[in-house]
């Protein structure tokens, strides 16, 4: 783990372990490919990369479960290891590093205050309010105040994964520890929101790469960047054929699923979900959920656990309360008050006419 | 609020309000309706079974006599393009089938995409020729009131919102398909409270007509 935020650039990182110019370009392409930077982006970045000192990173994390760092390691291109020892001055990340305890949040402070209002700052997991913060301390601090410090010395924040940037599984009701997302504590630094449980490795990675070369990328209206959330998995699905000609596999084994089609049936949240599995995919472009067979359950979206249940079509209402409650009691309140209307309408008839004066002809016919 | 937040408000708590609001108004009027005093017939009936003639009705009226036919058979044949092209949009699209499935058990097979759109279309076409037929008829006009108009736009809305959400219009799908379910639920909570409730009280009014006049010997 390196510590000091130094002023060196990838290029001279390159050419201090010996490498040449020619794999310093080699970097700038698979960058490059690995953003789908257009020509005059990628011209940029190899001028960028060779002239601007790397980013000192610190990466947080609070109320989360690593699945987000574990995707993150296994990120092919650009690798974890070339972004960490090239592109980024890794700092900080009590998960990757040998240090603990005391030994490690000296070294923390220490990278801090050398890059005081320089570093990217990467948070991951949700921060609990309840209880003053009492449910996720770090080295005797609640993650409320230590992340109110961080950011107040970092140039930018990226929130990785859906808890950092949405709230996520901590934040799913009942919501019992108060956690909230990173956009909720820190108000005045620009923050890039990296959903996904995890997010794509590829683009937790892209992402860093894009911020530390071009600064802030374009942004959706939940701050997640426009290159990697900005179609649906819907729109991109290769399976998208047969819902448009409305072949649904109804169960999970059934001739429809081994043919392939759409799994909207089975609770599909790709209509309504931003991410860019069906085109980097997962585990090196192997293949996404949807491919696997598995609907996708919508994990880059707000409250994408809250929703109603994974395997509920979306079109389906989310069961809020008791049906056969619901029903029942309306209907019930129905014939209450259509026999109150009839009763009121008899005995207004009944006060009108007199009992021999040939009847009631008075008697209004539903309208058609 | 965000598209997110209104879809699952529109699935949840508004959908529930609006399927209670939808089963108390049409028990309250129908039962209100049934439970009226039925008025006396001190007449002898020219034909004892009556009901022939009503449940006749019913199905007879659903297209123009003879007398008016030239003057309104074009209006009723839009109208039943709007019937039919909403019918086959709501009954034939898999997202709603489910929906039905969900409330009742039922299911059917669905239709592709392209038909459904087709057929919305064709009732949101039919839909605007109508209120501009309503507008422009200086009777019809006379004859409308608030229920008519917010009738009409409560069954425009979902038709559009359900196309911008096929076509994916608009800036955020999750907006439009929250707009096209939270219009849905408005339509269920509205059905039983206006002239909407026709699509259940048309057959108790006509075979009431029916009955009527079929047992005081009427030709209807
Ligand atoms: S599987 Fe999901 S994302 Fe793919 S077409 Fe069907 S509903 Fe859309």
């Amino acid at each position: 783990m390196k510590e000091e935020t130094g002023d060196e650039t990838v290029l001279d990182v390159l050419e201090r372990r010996g490498l040449t110019r020619r794999a310093f370009l080699q970097v700038c392409a698979a960058v490059t490919s690995a953003l789908a930077l257009s020509p005059a982006e990628a011209a940029r970045i190899t001028q960028v990369l060779a002239s601007k000192p790397r980013p000192t990173v610190i990466y947080l994390s609070y109320q989360e479960c690593t699945g987000c760092l574990e995707s993150l390691t296994r990120s092919f291109s650009p690798g974890i290891a070339s972004l960490i020892f090239n592109d980024i001055s890794l700092a900080f990340n009590d998960t990757l590093q040998a240090a603990a305890g005391e030994a490690a949040e000296e070294a923390k402070d220490s990278a801090m205050k050398k890059a005081w209002g320089k570093y990217v700052l990467i948070v991951d997991g949700a921060v609990p309010l309840a209880e003053n913060g009492a449910y996720c301390t770090v080295a005797g601090r609640s993650a409320v105040s230590d992340l109110r410090h961080a950011a107040s010395g970092a140039a930018a924040v990226v929130a990785v994964g859906t808890c950092a940037s949405f709230g996520g599984l901590p934040y799913a009701a009942p919501n019992p520890t108060g956690a909230v997302p990173v956009s909720e504590i820190v108000r005045d630094r620009p923050i890039i929101n990296v959903s996904g449980c995890p997010p794509i490795a590829e683009v937790i990675t892209g992402v860093i790469i894009y911020y530390t070369t071009f600064g802030l990328p374009a942004l959706d209206r939940l701050h997640r960047p426009m290159s990697f959330y900005g179609n649906s998995i819907h729109d991109r699905c290769y399976r998208r054929p047969f819902y448009d000609r409305g072949m649904f596999a109804k169960t999970f084994d059934d001739e429809g699923a081994r043919q392939g089609w759409c799994l909207y049936e089975l609770g599909c949240k790709g209509p309504v979900t931003h991410n860019a599995c069906p085109t980097m995919k997962w585990n090196g472009g192997t293949s996404y959920p949807i491919e696997s067979g598995h609907p996708c359950l919508g994990c880059s979206e707000p409250d994408f656990w809250d929703k109603g249940g994974f395997y509920r079509p979306l079109s389906v209402p989310t069961g809020h309360w008791s049906r056969a409650g619901v029903m029942g009691a309306a209907a019930a309140a129905g014939v209450v008050a259509g026999l109150g209307a009839a009763v009121a309408a008899r005995v207004r008839q009944d006060r009108t006419h007199k009992p021999d004066a040939g009847g009631d002809t008075n008697q209004k016919t539903p309208k058609s | 609020m965000s598209g997110a937040s209104l879809l699952t408000f529109a699935r949840g708590p508004a959908f529930e309000v609006a399927l209670a609001m939808l089963i108390f108004g049409m028990v309250w009027r129908l039962v209100g309706i049934l439970a009226l005093r039925r008025s006396r017939d001190y007449s002898e009936g020219r034909k004892t079974a009556g009901w022939v003639s009503g449940l006749r009705v019913i199905f007879s009226r659903s297209w123009p006599q003879a007398e008016f036919r030239e003057r309104v058979l074009h209006w009723d044949i839009v109208s039943y393009l709007f019937h039919l092209g909403y019918a086959v949009a709501i009954l034939g699209y898999l997202p709603h089938i489910l929906l039905i499935r969900n409330l009742t058990g039922l299911r059917w097979p669905g239709l592709p995409g392209g038909a459904i759109a087709f057929a919305a279309g064709i009732a949101a076409a039919s839909l605007l020729a109508l209120l501009g037929h309503r507008l422009t008829s200086p009777v019809l006009r006379k004859l409308s009131n608030f229920d008519d108009y917010f009738s009409w736009f409560i069954a425009f809305v979902p038709l559009i919102t359900g196309l911008m959400a096929y076509y994916n219009i608009g800036d955020s799908y999750q907006m439009v398909l929250g707009l096209h379910i939270l219009s849905g639920d408005i339509l269920f909570a509205w059905l039983p409270f206006g002239k909407l409730m026709h699509v259940i009280l048309f057959a108790f009014s006509r075979g009431k007509t029916g009955a009527v006049y079929g047992r005081r010997g009427a030709a209807i």
